[in-house]
């Protein structure tokens, strides 16, 4: 081989680099974002209401992500302490992910639910009052921090252009749920959603929902396929 | 490969400004570790105010060291590399100039927005869409600066440093642009064009090549200039450095989703991930042998000079990182390691041990010939300084990875009956110990960074006022 054309040549060397560098991620990402299961929403996977969505947010903006993960991975034990593994579809509406990569504190894919909105009230403002052997800080400022006219609107606007099926008067209703309520109502209440989907019971119920589902009817078909990928998950609550 | 010709007119004082800069980013950025590592131990230091929150300066923390130190640490001695070994001075100087204050705007900018909660929510990628505009166009600049100068080069052939500082160009501009895809909400706030499961592809595609090219390419092309430089010697093997650059660039593209082990990402990209991650072994070693084989035959020189003990030093903990990276990206291994206090040991055994090891080894040898002095003002400050680094740095990564492993046995450990042994606080109450031994490791560390600012102060602060003057020397100005 003649390294030495390549040695002597700028342009032929940034080429070859830049033609060595692109196929990881042609091959691992564009196929992947053609992959039904890995971006279509999961069965039942409501849409976050306008005060979930600025809970969200604030989630982002407090920088959550840095010591919990929203994954439970396909692992006996994490099905055991967390709940059923967590599925692809059940992000497929989050602009970003938030799957997280440290747990200095426990994982919340399975969270809603779980507390009552006090006790998250407690201790969002001081962990410490609930869990005394606790290191995360205390966020009191949320209490404080009221939702402004116009944010929630600007938000859902945002995501419907990179796909969140939001309607029209999802996004016109946004100011009479959110204005007035405070940061922290806005975050436990995205906290409380963030649960395995429950695909909707019976027939009836699905004639309910017009506008908001329409972007998943493949899904519909193959409600098993969505559920637990880990034999050993049934047991356990 | 000096002064056989007659001289060309180098481009020294954007050099300078990024040299100045790499030691003021380092005590900073490892200052603000210091610090969210004592909150791990004391979470009320934050006293309830928003933007000294860990959550929040963890970011600014990530940043500083990766694009504030280090950052500065590649500008100064690419700038450095490829004047000297094309024997050209820098293309379009005033370009040049741009990137140094653009870049220290991106800094400033990140410095603010960070504790202020404005963040995109991926990591190592939270600067808003304004700053990653400003991002894209000094590091445009950058690239155009660094190849304009390859260009124009005087000798025939590209000295290899400059194919590994090339390519972390090329592939820096790629991911951050594919990465950073998003639509504004406004000024401050945007959303990542990709959802779910392939924005954490992307993210990790990101992620893993912001380590692969940011933090390894980068930092190779500063080894295969200043190891060879500090030790006297012609590098080791030609050849090898053919081989392992090629398979190091086209290999660690693939590594990514050995990040997403078990998690909904789909099988067959995890897979894909951990099969080139463990190829990757390979050409990674590759530049370790190149690097620490260049000083056969002036092993002696160890002894004496502290520079080239920094230089060497990082090269063992590069071996050993990448040793230990391929080993973590195996499934089996990952579902202990992954979410534990080991990753954090494995980043800094990186971070610390090479990256800021070999940018500090590079920045003592450039720091004398950038203000034309002999050497250093202390050189027993350097051993020192080497001394503080190599220590705090074992201190570091041994309490992580004692603490990531117990972590990971106590969150799978269960009981005869199939019930859990540990809840996730018994895990957190366990590890306090190993958090006061990292923050220990951190100070450590951290104080070698001052030492560090001394000496390049004394070094650099114009001669005594008694000292006559002899020319007029203050031309550099």
């Amino acid at each position: 081989m003649n390294h030495d054309l390549i040695e002597r040549n700028v342009g032929l060397m940034a080429v070859l680099t830049a033609v060595a560098i692109s196929f990881g991620g042609l091959v691992e990402i564009v196929p992947l974002m053609n992959q039904k299961s890995a971006t279509e929403p999961a069965v039942g996977l409501p849409m976050r209401t306008a005060l979930e969505v600025v809970g969200r947010e604030v989630y982002l903006r407090e920088g959550c992500y840095n010591c919990h993960s929203q994954q439970v991975r396909s692992l006996a034990e994490e099905v055991l302490r967390y709940g059923p593994a967590s599925q692809a579809g059940e992000s497929a509406w989050d602009h970003p992910f938030q799957w997280g990569s440290k747990r200095t504190g426990p994982d919340l894919a399975r969270v809603g639910g779980r507390y009552s909105e006090e006790w998250h009230r407690l201790h969002l403002t001081n962990p410490r009052d609930v869990v005394p052997e606790s290191n995360m800080p205390g966020y009191p400022w949320l209490n404080k921090a009221k939702v402004e006219s116009g944010e929630a609107a600007a938000m859902m606007t945002a995501l419907r252009r990179v796909g969140v099926p939001f309607t029209d008067q999802d996004i016109a209703a946004a100011d009479a749920s959110t204005v007035d309520h405070t940061h922290m109502e806005a975050l436990i209440a995205y906290l409380q959603t963030l649960k395995v989907p429950q695909p909707p019971v019976a027939s009836p119920a699905a004639a309910e929902t017009p506008a908001a589902d329409t972007a998943q009817p493949a899904a519909e078909a193959a409600p098993a396929d969505a559920t637990s990928a880990e034999p050993a998950a049934e047991a356990k609550p | 490969m000096e002064k056989k010709l007659s001289t060309p007119q180098y481009e020294d004082s954007v050099i300078r400004g990024f040299a100045l800069m790499t030691v003021v980013w380092g005590i900073v950025g490892m200052l603000v570790g210091v610090f969210i590592a004592a909150e791990l131990l004391w979470p009320e230091l934050n006293f309830d105010i928003p933007w000294i929150t860990y959550s929040r300066l963890r970011p600014l923390h990530t940043n500083a060291v990766i694009f504030a130190f280090g950052g500065s640490a590649l500008f100064a001695t690419s700038y450095w590399c490829v004047q000297r070994t094309c024997r050209a001075g820098l293309f379009l100087p005033w370009l040049a100039k741009f990137t140094f204050w653009g870049w220290q705007a991106v800094i400033v900018s990140a410095a603010i927005t960070l504790p202020l909660g404005i963040t995109q929510g991926k990591e190592y990628a939270e600067l808003e869409w304004p700053i990653d505009v400003l991002i894209a166009i000094v590091w445009v600049s950058y690239a155009i600066v660094f190849f304009g100068t390859i260009a124009k080069r005087t000798v025939s052939h590209i000295y290899v440093a400059n194919w590994f500082f090339g390519a972390y160009i090329l592939a820096v501009a790629l991911l951050h642009i594919v990465n950073s895809a998003a639509i504004p909400i406004n000024l401050f706030h945007s959303y990542s064009a990709y959802a779910g499961a392939t924005d954490a592809m992307v993210q990790w595609w990101y992620g893993h090549n912001a380590v692969g090219f940011f933090l390894t390419a980068g930092f190779l092309g500063m080894m295969y200039y200043f190891v060879p430089k500090q030790a006297g010697r012609p590098i080791y093997s030609y050849r090898l450095s053919i081989v392992h650059f090629w398979a190091l660039i086209a290999v660690y593209m693939w590594a990514g989703p050995h990040h997403l082990h078990y998690t909904s990402l789909p099988d067959w990209v995890q897979s894909l991930g951990m099969v080139f991650s463990l190829i990757l072994l390979a050409p990674s070693w590759g530049g370790m042998i190149n690097g620490v084989m260049t000083l056969s035959g002036a092993w002696h020189k160890l002894r004496e000079d502290p520079i080239l003990k920094f230089l060497i030093v990082s090269l063992s903990f590069y071996g050993m990182s990448t040793f230990e990276g391929p080993m973590m990206s195996i499934r089996t291994v990952n579902a202990l390691s992954h979410y534990t206090d080991w990753t954090i040991g494995h980043v800094h055994s990186g971070a610390l041990g090479w990256v800021a090891m070999i940018s500090i080894g590079s920045i003592y040898a450039l720091i004398p010939k950038l203000w034309g002095r002999k050497e250093m003002h202390s050189i027993p400050a350097i051993n020192l300084h080497f001394w503080l680094s190599t220590i705090g740095t074992v201190l570091y990564i041994v309490a992580m990875w004692s603490a990531g492993v117990m972590q990971g046995l106590m969150w799978r450990a269960t009981e005869a009956d199939g019930t859990l042994t540990y809840s996730f606080v018994e895990s957190l109450k366990a590890t306090y110990p190993f958090y006061a031994v990292r923050l220990a490791g951190g100070l450590v560390f951290f104080s070698g960074m001052l030492v560090m600012a001394w000496n390049v102060w004394r070094t650099i602060a114009p001669p005594q006022a008694q000292a006559v003057r002899i020319t007029g020397a203050e031309a550099r100005a």
